[in-house]
């Protein structure tokens, strides 16, 4: 048959998946102590957004420097269930208002906010963690891509929708914990997420979502919707007469984004605990596209592995010389864009691929058409951005 | 549901009095224009006549200031686009638009008239029939070889005819070309005469075009625009000779 993408998908996407999952669910564990599971575990929870971010910008075309806004919701929608079972009256009883959150009774607060009541029910903020994000996204999406509103347009306004939310977050503390964020959560169910096998299993529940929700994207993209997602980005005003509503399309993959980012957000407070604005602000925004950048932004696989190795990198410098990390990253960046616009996943293919497939030949070991995947999918990476394909 | 034309009234297509501007400039002024069903109609004129700017006003891509368009019982001029390609409106654009990092197949796959929705285009089902009208109007185009390359590697000649198939697979009530013989080789042009006059039996297609030997090869009916209006319409030979067209046009 003659497809590109479930050429590239079939061939390289279910490896490339089998190796992921073996990184994440055999390798990780294998090397590391529970601290740097658990540290692994939070760095892959914002692999969630950088998947997200590769179909909604690398493959629509649609930069978002708001996600952390989706990702804030199903963070939050995560913290305020379990804050809510760790305020019980018994452990709140020392307050002037006992069972409410303890920010709340600071901040002379004497009852618990209405859109807090439904956050006692697990069912209710699992629901909510999974629908909240992706509808906010249509919401926003359907306001702005039938007004056509494209490119860096775009960027700026999802950026300014993630300021005004922390902004709404830290401005209304008696309701949202303010500043600090909701913090201090201990259980969930009545099982300590703090202890030891508690962080081992979440990590394991975190990395088979994420291997979920790329797959979930993998085959987006191997339909014709992939088709037509792509086809949006390079010509959208062609996409019109072949008879699509192109704002429909954008809607969809701006809402699948979400809906993964959101999924990122509940793993990463059960993993650490806590949930506040400056985890969802613009500079962690700007962080998940460089996440996204750095793996590759047409490789949903790239993204993960773009992730780890850039908050790794973080987790490195920023400890040493916190100030010089926004000086790095920005340089990072830059660096990206201009010598490698496909990330880890270009790089890879250009170089260590073409060696392996070398290598394979000069044994007889070739794979049929090896080759020929090679060269479509090069030509897929070149075929776009002119300007750095020519080297 | 399309409505049904009575079988006594083969009008397709009914401009009247329509007008648009831009800051000021009337592109097109009180332009009225019938076209039969199963009419291939050629539309010629000088740079600015506003010819583009018809097939843009048809397709939706413009909105008109005023005035009405009909295809059959539907007005268009408050459709979206892809509202009035579902009505049976395909367009093929000046400059050969097609989705350069797909395939030729895939391109046609794209504009297969089924899965336009987004939940239909991620249920799509690429079945024997919809593979096998991708392959027929790829032979149909002279693409049949090439259903493998990117779009990007064609030759200018070959989107052309690409854009065209796009079209054809659509199966339009209308086909509007727009100079599909620019930037073609003198092979190529007689290559898409010869497309053109075997498509259009039982299509009914506009067409734009400043070629005059390809016009001549085409040519049933033809319509004259300058300065936003309608100079004259008629038979290739009669427009030759209507000494209107040749002052702003043909003789130059």
């Amino acid at each position: 048959m003659s497809y590109t993408l479930p050429k590239i998908l079939e061939k390289r996407g279910l490896p490339g998946l089998l190796i992921l999952a073996f990184v994440i669910l055999v390798f990780v564990p294998l090397t590391m102590d529970v601290d740097g599971i658990n540290l692994t575990g939070r760095f892959l929870s914002f692999a969630f957004v950088a998947v997200g971010l590769s179909l909604a910008w690398g493959y629509g075309g649609m930069l978002s420097l708001g996600q952390g806004l989706f990702f804030g919701i199903g963070g939050y929608a995560m913290a305020m269930y379990l804050k809510l079972e760790a305020s019980t009256p018994e452990a709140t009883r020392i307050q002037s208002t006992p069972g409410i959150p303890d920010f709340m009774d600071w901040n002379q607060i004497t009852a618990l906010p209405w859109f807090w009541v439904p956050f006692n029910s697990l069912t209710f903020t699992v629901l909510a963690i999974l629908i909240l994000p992706a509808l906010v996204a249509a919401l926003i999406g359907f306001a702005l891509f039938t007004r056509r509103v494209t490119g860096v347009f775009f960027a700026i306004i999802t950026q300014a929708l993630v300021t005004i939310a922390t902004i709404l977050v830290i401005g209304q503390q008696g309701y949202t914990g303010g500043v600090n964020g909701i913090t201090d959560l201990r259980t969930l169910k009545g099982w300590d997420i703090h202890s030891d096998s508690a962080l081992v299993t979440l990590y394991y529940v975190n990395g088979v979502l994420l291997l979920a929700v790329i797959a979930l994207g993998m085959w987006v993209l191997s339909t014709k919707y992939g088709r037509i997602l792509m086809a949006t980005r390079d010509q959208e005003n062609r996409i019109r007469f072949s008879g699509y509503n192109v704002a429909y399309f954008k809607v969809f993959i701006f809402a699948l984004s979400a809906f993964m980012s959101g999924i990122g957000g509940a793993m990463f407070t059960l993993q650490v605990g806590f949930m506040s604005p400056s985890i969802i602000g613009i500079i962690p925004s700007i962080e998940f596209v460089i996440f996204a950048a750095v793996g590759g932004r047409l490789s949903l696989l790239g993204a993960v592995y773009g992730t780890l190795l850039v908050t790794y990198a973080r987790n490195l410098f920023a400890e040493a010389y916190p100030e010089l990390w926004l000086f790095l990253i920005g340089g990072i960046f830059i660096a990206v864009v201009m010598f490698a616009p496909y990330g880890l996943a270009g790089l890879y293919e250009k170089y260590v691929k073409r060696r392996w497939n070398a290598f394979l030949a000069s044994r007889g070991w070739k794979r049929p058409n090896g080759s020929d995947d090679d060269a479509l999918k090069s030509q897929l990476m070149d075929a776009k951005p002119a300007s750095e394909a020519s080297k | 549901m399309t409505p049904h034309l009575e079988p006594h009234s083969p009008l397709l297509l009914a401009i009247e009095d329509l007008s648009v501007s831009f800051d000021g400039f009337k592109a097109i002024e009180g332009l009225t224009f019938y076209m039969d069903m199963g009419e291939l109609r050629v539309i010629i004129g000088p740079n600015g006549a506003g010819k583009t700017t018809l097939l843009d006003l048809i397709c939706g891509k413009t909105k008109a200031s005023e005035g009405s368009i009909k295809l059959k019982d539907i007005e268009l001029t408050k459709l979206a686009e892809h509202r009035i390609v579902a009505h049976g409106v395909g367009r093929k654009f000046q400059t050969p638009s097609v989705y350069e990092s797909l395939t030729v197949y895939e391109n046609l796959e794209v504009s297969y008239p089924e899965g336009k929705s987004v939940f239909g285009a991620l249920f799509f089902k690429n079945t024997a029939e919809v593979d096998r009208k991708i392959r027929k109007t790829a032979a149909t185009i002279f693409l049949d070889g090439e259903l493998d390359r990117l779009a990007a590697e064609l030759s200018h000649g070959q989107k052309q005819w690409l854009e065209i198939g796009m079209l054809l697979i659509q199966e339009p009530e209308l086909m509007m070309l727009d100079e599909p013989v620019a930037g073609m080789s003198v092979r190529e042009r007689e290559q898409t005469a010869e497309l053109l006059n075997r498509i259009s039996e039982g299509r009914s297609i506009i067409v734009i075009e400043h070629d005059m030997e390809f016009v001549k090869r085409i040519a049933r009916k033809v319509t004259v625009m300058h300065q936003g209006k309608i100079l004259a319409e008629g038979s290739m030979e009669k427009v030759q000779s209507d000494p209107r067209v040749i002052e702003v046009y043909l003789g130059h």
